[in-house]
């Protein structure tokens, strides 16, 4: 049943990815609604799975690495939906649909739904220190897609070439400030989830601490470059998306640590 | 019932003609006396028509006499700058008009407003009644279509209008951004032009003749800058206009290097539109600078105006099916539509019958 929710979620995705290929092949770049009504159908789907799923574990269903990978697609989707349209950043959802639609496929596709040896017994702060971190790196995806946009719109304007996509990508300033709050929000959470990770009371590896902690180091590193006009806008929004790739990379190991540990 | 269309434009007539017969306001009355029961008056700079609806054919020289500003008698050189089209023909030609496909630069939008206007003010009169109103609102929602369905209106189609799309696309919101002319040549008072009307109100102009820097920064509401100063002006200022008659480049990257330091991470948008250039094409590669020549921006106003002339057809089908559509909607068919007796210079093949 609950995988069942999932698969019509990625089919609401794929159907927000298939609109948008068709949109940029006839060359309309315009803010979709049909995108936008799929991406919101999909996270009503998924919030339903990790209801269900949530409900069968008695715990918040971060339990593994499928549970985590359909969370951080949630999370993803969720701020998408509250940041999307408040910035007026047109297209975004054409660039949000199709992150949400490969995760939410490595999630169905790839088999890592392995439930653990051993239940875990319920615990709080685990569950908030987990759900609060990737949550945030939702965040940090949208800040990725963000600079993702930054890119393809300077780019263009350093080359000359403009594109029809041109007209219809917010101006670089809107951009940068759209990305520099969805690093700050997402620091903030990831933040208060490394805290909360130390009151959780159960004895965690040393590689897993080291890693979230080499995340934060990373993401304060490129706020703190911001700030102190380290670094042009063009390099933040590259580092958004070079650390978001590491992010994930490191989520990775750290869910594989965590599970093999 | 019939309506007509009657007027003339920047394709059959010259300036003076168009103001000629510029129509004023007593036009609609005079048309409602020679018989008409609703009459429109649209005037741009590009055109005069008048719509009417009348059940008797009223004379090509009787409507283009109340659309006269003087009164003096038009002579058959006049007329044949006029067009006159008729029932779903008329309809035609005012949707195409609303949608901008028959405007000087295909597919812009400000027809439509003069339209809507026009529209407004016959209704306030009482000069438009239900046929104009049914005519006029299937034009809008015509046009409207065209403008969502098509791309005819996409991109910028003159190096001013270039100029301000890549300044809103650098710096979003372009009110209190600064400017710096250098150089007060009649492109670059244009491009200056365009700025300000976006709410660019920082206008700073430098030339090597003061008088024509104080001219043009008179005339824009700017401030006059001393030549000598121009480099120092760009540590402050967000856009650069050069069009100098310099034989060599003016801004070169040793002498950018020490005034990016001080701009932080603020855009700096260069406009060099001077031939030879006046700024070194190395210069586009620093961080945040975006150096665009005349070449640069006169070969994106072609491929906006090539993108619109490829959406040509698409929005003639549109307007085609809001034609057939309105034909269907007024019951127009061809049994019902009685064209009014042939106009004399019509009737010799005098009068064109297309603009095209």
């Amino acid at each position: 049943m609950d995988r069942q929710l999932l698969i019509f979620a990625t089919i609401c995705y794929l159907a927000a990815v298939i609109r948008t290929i068709i949109s940029f092949r006839a060359r309309i770049f315009r803010r979709n609604r049909f995108v936008f009504l799929m991406i919101a159908l999909g996270f009503v789907l998924q919030t339903a799975f990790l209801y269900v799923r949530g409900h069968a574990l008695r715990s918040c269903p971060i339990t593994n690495l499928f549970e985590v990978l359909v969370f951080l697609a949630w999370s993803i989707a969720l701020i998408y939906l509250l940041i999307g349209p408040a910035y007026r950043l047109s297209l975004m959802g054409a660039f949000t649909a199709p992150l949400v639609f490969l995760l939410q496929v490595t999630a169905l596709f790839a088999p890592i739904d392995t439930p653990r040896a051993s239940p875990i017994a319920p615990n709080p702060w685990l569950e908030f220190h987990a759900s609060i971190s990737i949550i945030a790196y939702g965040a940090f995806a949208l800040a990725c897609v963000a600079g993702a946009m930054y890119l393809v719109q300077e780019r263009q304007l350093k080359t000359h070439q403009l594109h029809s996509i041109f007209y219809h990508l917010p101006p670089l300033p809107n951009l940068f400030s759209a990305m520099t709050r969805l690093l700050w929000f997402g620091f903030i959470l990831y933040s208060a989830g490394l805290i909360s990770g130390f009151f959780v009371n159960e004895p965690l590896p040393w590689t897993k601490i080291a890693l979230a902690i080499a995340i934060w180091i990373l993401y304060g590193a490129i706020l703190q470059g911001r700030y102190l006009g380290w670094m042009a806008p063009r390099r933040i929004a590259t580092l958004c998306v070079v650390a978001f790739a590491v992010a994930l990379s490191l989520l990775w190991s750290i869910e594989f640590v965590g599970h093999h540990a | 019932m019939n309506f007509f269309c009657f007027g003339l434009n920047h394709r059959t007539a010259a300036i003076e003609a168009r103001e000629r017969f510029a129509g004023h306001p007593q036009s609609p009355a005079l048309l409602r006396d020679l018989g008409c029961s609703e009459v429109l008056l649209l005037t741009t700079c590009n055109r005069v028509e008048i719509y009417g609806v009348a059940d008797a054919n009223i004379a090509n020289e009787e409507i283009a006499q109340s659309l006269r500003m003087d009164d003096g008698s038009s002579s058959k050189d006049d007329l044949e700058a006029f067009y006159r089209k008729e029932n779903a023909e008329c309809a035609r030609h005012l949707f195409r008009v609303a949608a901008g496909l028959d405007s000087m630069v295909v597919g812009e939008t400000e027809i439509l407003g003069q339209a809507k206007r026009a529209y407004a003010g016959a209704r306030a009169s009482g000069n438009a009644g239900p046929v104009l109103h049914r005519l006029c609102q299937r034009a809008f929602r015509a046009a409207k279509q065209v403008r969502s369905k098509t791309q005819i209106t996409r991109g910028p189609v003159s190096v001013g209008s270039v100029a301000v799309d890549l300044a809103e696309e650098i710096f979003g919101d372009l009110r209190g951004r600064k400017v710096l002319v250098l150089g007060a040549g009649e492109t670059s008072a244009k491009t200056l032009r365009a700025l300000a009307s976006r709410g660019v109100s920082d206008l700073r102009v430098s030339n090597r003749t003061p008088t024509r820097a104080e001219e043009l920064a008179s005339e824009l509401e700017g401030i006059p800058v001393p030549f000598a100063t121009w480099l120092e002006q760009c540590r402050e200022i967000d856009i650069l206009i050069s069009s100098t008659a310099a034989e060599m480049h003016l801004l070169t990257p040793p002498l950018l290097v020490p005034i990016l330091r001080d701009r932080a991470d603020r855009p700096l948008f260069i406009i060099d539109i001077a031939v030879p250039r006046d700024v070194a094409p190395e210069v586009n590669e620093f961080d945040g600078v975006y150096l665009y020549d005349i070449d640069s921006l006169q070969e994106i106003a072609s491929e906006s105006r090539e993108l619109r002339r490829q959406q040509l057809a698409a929005a003639e089908a549109i307007v085609d099916e809001h034609v057939a559509d309105f034909q269907k909607h007024l019951g127009l068919s061809k049994s019902r539509m009685r064209p009014t007796k042939e106009c004399p210079a019509r009737a010799s093949g005098e009068l064109r019958t297309s603009e095209l």
